[in-house]
């Protein structure tokens, strides 16, 4: 059964088979990860192109390892700056990639809805890796993935997300995830970094961590984007840290075993303590490793799905 | 587009709307050497006389659009006057004011030369267009721009659209000048910081896409100080483009207030909410930008109560390659003069917010009397100055069809019901496609 869209831009309305299906598709990847010869053949003679507008390296690198498990040819470049700047517009950059023949394009881009236009002015099948603080579906799905993995359910539990869900690609996509396959969805964080209607999307909507931590299984804890946000969204990382910090006594009064992710990159003694970080409920290194069976699984079912 | 002088022209079966003269009747007009002759039922005219059948066509004196970026001097890729002027025509409208966002900007006399000269030589000077001068000097919002000097050379009104005067100090000092010349302030209402990097209005939808918002309040609380402001000093206020709820409500009590405080809407404001910009349709992206269904609602209902004295386009032409790009790099603005009739007789019209008299009003009466422009009428003796337009016939907006140098329309392939048929002004008459 094929995915019913052939690009992957977001998870926002996908419906619940065709998350399920990635899912499931993912599991057999997983396994293949574990084999002595991890490269699988699928994808030979396909080209996949990854075009990041943006920096990224564990999603880039994911991706690209995905890749080349699926025995993909692969090309890519990383650029930082808008494509206005650099003097050549996305329309251009895309088509000209499409020229020498590519099949797939992955593409990270600091703008909300880039890859829907690239979508629209190009044949290849097309991946959001990220786009603005839109969406960021395959991120939202290896979270699902490994929530699945260590709860082997993920409807009637109750997630978290905290932090700065305003500016948050990850949070949106985990939301529509994770209320699509029956979750509790509830997000904490301060009141200038939640936007505007949240609610109107099934979720419920704290300030106060100890208000929710009691009654939830996972707490899956978002970046504070350092260099932009203190001062103008809280007053002090200090302050931050202090109401929204994930700390070992923290969770040690919430009374039970929360599961605690992150998307990365991690800043220790932030949002996240090391000792939470590095402790026995943190699945972030399992997240990185699910998210490139994840990712194949995704790259498999457009490759080989209705054309 | 077919353009003639209207050198001896019966225009026969006509349905004149004149709210001046309080005239809603069938009659036939005779248009002779750019003037009205005889209104009357049956007039044949003499041998060399042209007759034209406009049986469910109505005759409504001219159109005037107060707010059209032409784009000339400066930006003639997006549109220059001649076609700005071709679009006005065929759009319905015998004259336009146009945006001193061009560059160099409507800051001094010369500009304001300028743009008289290349407009009278457009459609044999068929468009009247109005400079709209600057209220500061390069629209910097630092120092008064020469209001005096351009008030002569015939600026209408003072405006940095595009920014707004965002200084309060500079706007009051701004409504107490323009008072000396009779002349109003015109702001583009948007307070800076609440908006800076936003490309779409804040709500839930900015929420769903992750586009950084612009709020409603943003709009309402430079409104708010202006206001204040006009009441303070006296000067006569004028917002553009007005988008919000909030906005309504504070026009409508200055109104009941009796200060000298008028607005506009945009087709595009009363017509589309924020959910069209989930598209991610570069041609749905404007500022102000388009708001939610109350926002569409409360602005429906000042049309219909008279609190919206004006509906005008902001008619802001871009090339294609400019609109082709991620939505957040994409400049602000659609083109609007084109499609401004049908917009507003299918939407304000056929559901019954807006009675053809008070669609005239909004579009020719009320925008020359806040600029103090001699009112037009349509009656024998006076100068021919016609918009003719079928409020029956159905047509389907496409853009390749545009008299605009420039095609960013979010409307295309709509069918709206009430199509320009010709423009009549300064002895031309111009028959539209």
């Amino acid at each position: 059964m094929p995915l019913k869209s052939r690009h992957l831009l977001g998870l926002h309305g996908m419906p619940r088979e065709d998350i399920e299906l990635i899912l499931e598709t993912a599991i057999s990847f997983r396994e293949v990860l574990d084999r002595p010869i991890k490269k699988v053949p699928p994808l030979q003679g396909k080209t996949i192109a990854n075009m990041f507008f943006e920096n990224s390296t564990r999603t880039r690198l994911s991706f690209e390892l995905a890749e080349r498990r699926l025995s993909a040819d692969v090309l890519g470049f990383q650029t930082s700056g808008s494509s206005v700047s650099k003097g050549e517009t996305l329309k251009d950059t895309a088509r000209n990639i499409e020229a020498m023949k590519v099949d797939m394009v992955v593409m990270r881009h600091w703008a909300a809805g880039a890859p829907h236009y690239l979508s629209n002015v190009i044949d290849a099948n097309v991946i959001n890796a990220g786009d603005g603080a839109h969406e960021h579906p395959t991120q939202a799905l290896l979270d699902l993935y490994t929530i699945h993995e260590k709860h082997g359910k993920i409807a009637g539990l109750h997630v978290c997300l905290v932090g700065d869900i305003l500016h948050s690609r990850v949070a949106r996509s985990n939301i529509y995830g994770l209320t699509a396959l029956g979750a509790k969805v509830s997000v904490c964080g301060p009141a200038t970094m939640i936007p505007h209607g949240i609610e109107r999307l099934g979720v419920q909507v704290f300030h106060h961590l100890d208000e929710v931590i009691g009654n939830v299984d996972v707490l899956n804890v978002l970046r504070v984007q350092l260099e932009r946000d203190a001062g103008r969204f809280f007053p002090s990382l200090r302050e931050y840290h202090h109401s929204y910090g994930i700390t070992k006594g923290r969770l040690e009064k919430a009374g039970k075993p929360i599961t605690i992710m992150h998307p990365g990159p991690i800043n220790r003694d932030v949002e996240l303590s090391s000792d939470v970080a590095d402790g026995e409920h943190s699945v972030i290194l399992q997240q990185v490793l699910n998210g490139v069976a994840v990712r194949m699984a995704i790259l498999y079912l457009l490759a080989t799905g209705n054309q | 587009m077919k353009i003639e002088k209207a050198i001896d022209i019966v225009l026969r079966n006509v349905r004149i709307i004149d709210p001046l003269t309080d005239r809603d009747e069938v009659r036939d007009i005779h248009l002779v050497d750019g003037m009205i002759g005889k209104i009357a039922s049956g007039l044949k005219g003499g041998a060399s006389t042209r007759s034209v059948d406009l049986t469910g066509v109505v005759a409504a004196p001219g159109f005037l659009d107060m707010h059209v970026h032409l784009r000339e001097p400066g930006f003639e890729h997006k549109e220059t006057i001649e076609t700005g002027c071709m679009a006005a025509a065929a759009g319905g409208f015998t004259g336009v004011c146009c945006m001193p966002n061009t560059n160099p900007a409507i800051d001094d006399e010369s500009v304001i030369r300028l743009i008289q000269e290349k407009s009278r030589r457009a459609l044999l000077g068929l468009v009247d267009v109005h400079p709209i001068g600057a209220v500061t000097i390069g629209r910097k919002g630092e120092h008064l721009a020469p209001m005096a000097e351009m008030a002569a050379a015939g600026a209408v009104a003072f405006t940095d659209d595009g920014d707004p005067v965002h200084d309060a100090e500079l706007m009051r000092r701004a409504l107490e000048y323009a008072g000396m010349f009779n002349r109003p302030v015109i702001q583009h209402a948007q307070d800076i910081p609440m908006t800076r990097g936003g490309v779409m209005n804040e709500g839930f939808c900015s929420t769903e896409l992750g586009l950084p918002g612009m709020p409603a309040a943003a709009e309402d609380v430079m409104i708010s100080r202006d206001i204040l402001l006009a009441g303070y000093t006296g000067g006569q206020y004028h917002v553009a483009h007005m988008s919000t709820a909030g906005a309504v409500d504070l026009v409508r009590a200055a109104k009941v207030k009796g200060l000298r405080v008028t607005c506009e809407v945009t087709p595009h404001h009363f017509f589309l909410t924020d959910d069209a910009v989930r598209s991610f349709d570069t041609n749905t992206k404007m500022n102000p930008p388009l708001r939610t269904k109350f926002d569409v609602d409360a602005i429906r209902e000042g049309l219909r109560d008279g609190t919206i004295d004006v509906i005008a386009t902001d008619h802001a032409p871009h090339s294609f390659d400019e609109k082709q790009v991620e939505f957040q790099s994409a400049p602000f603005g659609i083109v609007g003069l084109e499609t401004a009739i049908g917009l507003a007789v299918t939407e304000l019209v056929y559901r019954g917010i807006l009675s053809l008299d008070r669609l005239v009003r909004l579009f020719s009466v009320n925008p020359r009397r806040i600029l103090h422009l001699p009112d037009v009428t349509i009656t024998e003796g006076a100068r021919a100055n016609l918009t003719l337009f079928s409020p029956d016939q159905s047509w389907t907006v496409d853009p390749l069809r545009f008299h605009s140098l420039s095609r960013n329309t979010p409307f295309a392939g709509l069918t709206l019901r009430g199509k320009p048929f010709a423009v009549a002004n300064n002895g031309v008459i111009c028959w539209s496609d």
